[in-house]
């Protein structure tokens, strides 16, 4: 297999069938554990998302351990996201208001096909033909590229891992890296087959060094930043108080895009609001221990409006709903939208690891894609339905989220919402039968006699489903009787070795019992 | 055929707010919202600030210098009287022969070098700004905690582009302008300037989630602490 | 003390050693074991895969088997959260079940809570002459934050060789029916698991939880590694007279 070949199914559309400059959709991907099991077969997939999501892990240990007040600043970041949240039309008015006060002009967008009908006319009303974009997530969630490949412009990414993903035709699978299954090699490919029909070409001698690969893509998009006069942000914070938007990044080139056009259009997702300018104290302390592993990211701009003499002298700032307020109506689901986008839930997730991005088949894959999605789509659609069960439960996310989203929680929320649907007749009669044998004592003794009786007959390869199971894993012995049947033969006639004594006489020293506090007693 | 932009459906010309779909949103906005008691105020919705103000994690100046030479970027204290002279050395040693400076910044700042200041008070264009060899500027506030520096477009910082296209950038930090962590610098920050929070110089983690320095951002950050 | 065992469906079903070395272990430490026998199941299943009236049902039988328990002792990490975490969110808030599952979930315990703050006790006299490694378990680690008392409890075992699991604190990929319906990611995260605990050189592999040392039990048969996953309950029972079988 070639190494730029793009990993996703659309990879055998012919040239000639797609616009001049291509990009792949989720649209029509297999379901998860369809699309998982493929990946986990990719052993250079396995081994650099091991390797990426490993590396990012520790740095976040470090640099989140480091904070004596982690638990406090997250209690925080949780709250100040729900007051928002629970006063969504108060505070997008007041940013409104601020932004128009400013010298912006605010617009509201209610789907995706809104949102891009308002940025390409907001382009088109400059004459200009090419626009340059900082990574945003809102940006991609609406396939705003796709619809301004339509109107006749291009929008060029300049992300370093939103470069590599749109030179190969690829799928982001990540939030944060949205090329993290790519490894050194494979973007040297990428860069030398590629650049050159996108604008300056990858030099000859190009080697897989990152130093090298950073510099080919600086190289690359020099001239595009000094010369490009529209511009297309997300945010990741919006300060509805002041008006202020924010945006961190590491590389500079949302400096670029926010600094140097004349135009600058941010499309931000209507949850992206904090309510005052001192609530940044704790996002700007979450938010890159939390997605980098940094203390803080190289930079991060904010501006509030437009400053005569000093960058882009029009900005639009494009509200965006698209399925967020059916997210927010559900009084569970609603804490998926305190999510600041940190990836630190993609980064910790086993089954991420295992199954990578594209098999969720998203913008927003991992974890907090497993429960945003469905939500933002809804769970008609094999597909969606199948979302909220890409997850072990284990709770890792949970732990790590920099604003406390039970993620489980919210999976099995939406599990019962899967369940309620129509279909899944095999295993609402199999869940339905176990519940009717598990619903009594009786019926329960009984099935395991059956099963005791049964014992010598059971393969050591099951057919049918049980054979996900036995492909992989022995299947236990069952076992001659029961517990239950044990304990009614032989287990009740028992009786204690000593008298008990009280249970306070048999602790140990209080004294002790006081320091237990360190190992998480409850 | 015209889109709906054009048709006005969405009423995005010009400044005018509230056109389209403001009301549609805000209305679907509250009918979410319907399990959220009338009465309560955003006040109303508790937030704990159990957390602290700064960490504690060393002395001010000395840990801000720990942090940035841990995003490798080059870092000097000086007295005031050796700033310049510290100046000249960097320019020098960096071979700069035109290094940008807003028009606001100090005279003494260039009193011992011989490289060529080009002062900018905005009339330098991309071109002009992309073929000098660095920049000098001052900072609105530095974050030691973090290791970063705060430009706002104020005293001797100059517009943001300034202090982007040149690949070089040496930054003079007073001591007084310091600050633990990021709490303290948020009230010293007046958000309705843009804002620049630099630490360290640009970097990339794109590849293997490996940091990388250098990338659109000035690659090289110098700093010069003046105690 | 008087401990009433919720055994669980899968030890009842297919792990029945593990309670009774559960019923002998309490028994040595001189307190009385009850089993009602209208136990049957927690619905940790159901509720996990979206059947919530389902488990909402196991939920009252629960709650009616045990409400005049002291203490209930639940050999299962999982089962014991699923009691703990999941069911206040099961009944209405203030509804009956949400009342009684108020009153009883503090007093359910996971084996090893019940023999550390309950009852005092870490050197419960056990003898394991064998080399050992402990994996964790999501629910033990994340909801009951046991933290290091199964460690407490293992390090007091005479004879014992405890050898630290790489990766421990990461899940095994069980995960009730997402093994069967995410089988590749599933058997993908148990082979890196079983990988882990046979780079410990341990003979035995221990948990609090017989779902989790199921699969990676049956991926570690499979891959005829001859580590044996063991219940800690049976660790802890095991003595020189009555020595547990591996």
């Amino acid at each position: 297999m070639s190494s730029v070949s793009p990993r996703s199914p659309h990879s055998a559309v012919p040239a000639e069938a797609v616009p001049a400059h291509r990009s792949a959709t989720f649209v029509g991907m297999p379901p998860f554990p369809d699309a998982a099991r493929a990946a986990t077969r990719d052993s250079q997939l396995r081994h650099n998302l091991r390797k990426a999501t490993h590396t990012i892990r520790d740095k976040r240990d470090t640099v989140v351990s480091e904070l004596d007040d982690w638990s406090e600043l997250r209690a925080a970041g949780k709250a100040i996201k729900d007051r928002t949240l629970r006063h969504l039309d108060h505070y997008l008015e007041r940013l409104e208001e601020a932004v128009t006060a400013a010298g912006g002009t605010v617009h509201w967008a209610a789907d995706a096909a809104e949102a891009n009908a308002i940025v390409t006319g907001l382009v088109r009303a400059t004459g200009e033909r090419d626009v340059v974009k900082v990574k945003s997530m809102a940006t991609q969630e609406i396939e705003l590229n796709e619809a301004l490949a339509e109107a006749g412009i291009t929008a060029y990414e300049t992300d370093l891992a939103e470069l590599i993903v749109q030179l190969s035709e690829d799928l982001p699978s990540h939030i944060l890296v949205p090329a993290i299954h790519r490894n050194r090699a494979e973007i040297r490919e990428i860069f030398r087959d590629r650049m050159a029909a996108w604008g300056a070409p990858a030099p000859d001698d190009l080697s897989d060094d990152p130093r090298a690969l950073a510099e080919a893509a600086r190289v690359h998009l020099r001239e595009r930043f000094l010369r490009t006069r529209v511009a297309v942000s997300g945010a990741n914070f919006a300060v509805a108080e002041t008006g202020t938007l924010v945006v961190l990044e590491s590389e500079g080139n949302g400096r670029m895009c926010l600094t140097l056009p004349r135009t600058l259009i941010s499309v931000v997702g209507i949850e992206k609001i904090v309510p005052t300018w001192s609530d940044l104290e704790v996002f700007l302390q979450l938010l890159p221990r939390s997605s980098t592993g940094e203390r803080m990211n190289p930079y991060t701009s904010t501006w509030t409006g437009v400053t005569p003499g000093d960058g882009p002298q029009e900005f639009h700032l494009v509200l965006l709903d698209n399925g967020r307020t059916d997210v927010l109506a559900d009084t569970v689901g609603r804490q998926a939208l305190r999510c600041i986008r940190c990836s630190a839930c993609l980064n910790i997730c086993p089954v991420y690891e295992r199954a990578g991005g594209h098999a969720y088949g998203s913008v927003y894959p991992g974890p907090i894609g497993a429960i945003l999605t469905p939500q933002l789509r809804g769970t008609a659609s094999p597909a969606d339905a199948a979302l909220p069960y890409a997850s072990s439960l284990c709770g890792a996310c949970y732990e790590v989220c920099p604003v406390a989203i039970d993620i489980p929680e919210v999976l099995v929320h939406l599990r019962e919402e899967v369940t309620a649907r129509p279909g899944h007749l095999g295993e609402k009669a199999a869940m339905g039968a176990a519940g009717w044998v598990l619903e009594g004592e009786r019926r329960l003794g009984a099935a395991q006699r059956a099963a005791s009786a049964a014992r010598g007959l059971v393969p050591r390869r099951l057919p049918g489903p049980g054979a996900a199971w036995t492909d992989t894993r022995d299947i236990p012995e069952i076992p001659e009787e029961s517990f239950r049947s044990w304990w009614r033969r032989e287990g009740r006639h028992g009786r204690a070795e000593t008298e008990g004594p009280a249970p306070g006489q048999l602790r140990d020293d209080p004294a002790e019992r006081a320091g237990r506090g360190e190992d998480g007693g409850r | 055929m015209s889109t709906p932009q054009e048709r006005g459906e969405f009423g995005t010309q010009g400044a005018r707010p509230g056109g389209g779909s403001r009301e549609r949103v805000l209305a679907r906005v509250r009918a979410a919202l319907a399990d959220v008691p009338a009465r309560e105020a955003p006040e109303d919705v508790a937030v704990p600030r159990a957390y602290t103000p700064a960490h504690g994690q060393g002395a001010t100046v000395d840990l801000l210098v720990d942090r940035l030479v841990d995003y490798r970027a080059h870092v000097h204290r000086v007295a005031p009287e050796e700033l310049a002279e510290r100046i000249g050395l960097a320019l020098a040693h960096r071979r700069a022969h035109r290094v940008a400076a807003p028009a606001d910044a100090p005279e003494e700042w260039f009193a011992r070098t011989a490289t060529t200041v080009v002062r900018d008070g905005g009339g330098l264009d991309v071109a002009e700004l992309d073929g000098m060899d660095g920049v000098v500027t001052g900072c609105a506030v530095a974050v030691a905690e973090t290791g970063t520096i705060v430009l706002d477009a104020g005293a001797a910082q100059g517009r943001r582009a300034l202090t982007l296209i040149p690949d070089y950038h040496l930054c003079v930090v007073r001591a007084d302008q310091i600050v633990d962590g990021v709490p303290q610098a948020l009230p010293r920050l007046d958000p309705a300037r843009p804002l620049t929070w630099i630490s360290g110089p640009s970097a990339t983690s794109d590849i293997e989630l490996n940091r990388v320095e250098g990338v659109h951002g000035p690659r090289t950050l110098e700093v010069v602490i003046v105690e | 003390m008087r401990i009433a065992l919720f055994i669980t469906c899968v030890n009842d079903t297919l792990y029945p050693r593990t309670g009774q070395a559960v019923v002998r272990l309490l028994r040595r430490l001189g307190h009385e074991v009850v089993f009602p026998e209208s136990q049957t199941c927690c619905g940790q299943m159901h509720y996990n895969t979206g059947y919530r009236r389902e488990a909402q049902r196991l939920a009252v039988r629960f709650v009616e088997t045990f409400a005049d328990a002291d203490a209930v002792l639940a050999p299962s990490g999982s089962c014991a959260a699923m009691v703990r975490d999941n069911y206040p969110r099961l009944g209405e808030p203030g509804s009956r079940l949400d009342r009684a599952v108020a009153e009883l979930a503090p007093r359910v315990y996971d084996l090893s809570e019940l023999l550390v703050d309950v009852l005092g006790v870490t050197d419960v006299g056990a003898y394991f002459p064998h080399t050992v490694t402990y994996h964790p378990t999501c629910h033990g680690l994340r909801l009951l934050k046991l933290g290091d008392r199964p460690y407490r409890l293992l390090r007091e075992v005479r004879g014992i060789d405890l050898r630290e699991l790489p990766g421990a604190a990461e899940c095994c990929g069980f995960g009730g029916t997402f093994a069967v319906k995410n089988p590749d990611v599933s058997a993908a995260m148990g082979s890196d698991k079983a990988r882990n605990v046979a780079a410990t050189g341990a003979e035995v592999l221990c948990a609090v939880d017989n779902s989790c040392l199921m699969h990676i039990g049956g991926t570690l048969e499979r891959g005829r590694t001859g580590v044996k996953a063991v219940h800690l309950a049976e660790i802890l029972a095991s003595t020189e007279q009555e020595p547990a079988r591996i």
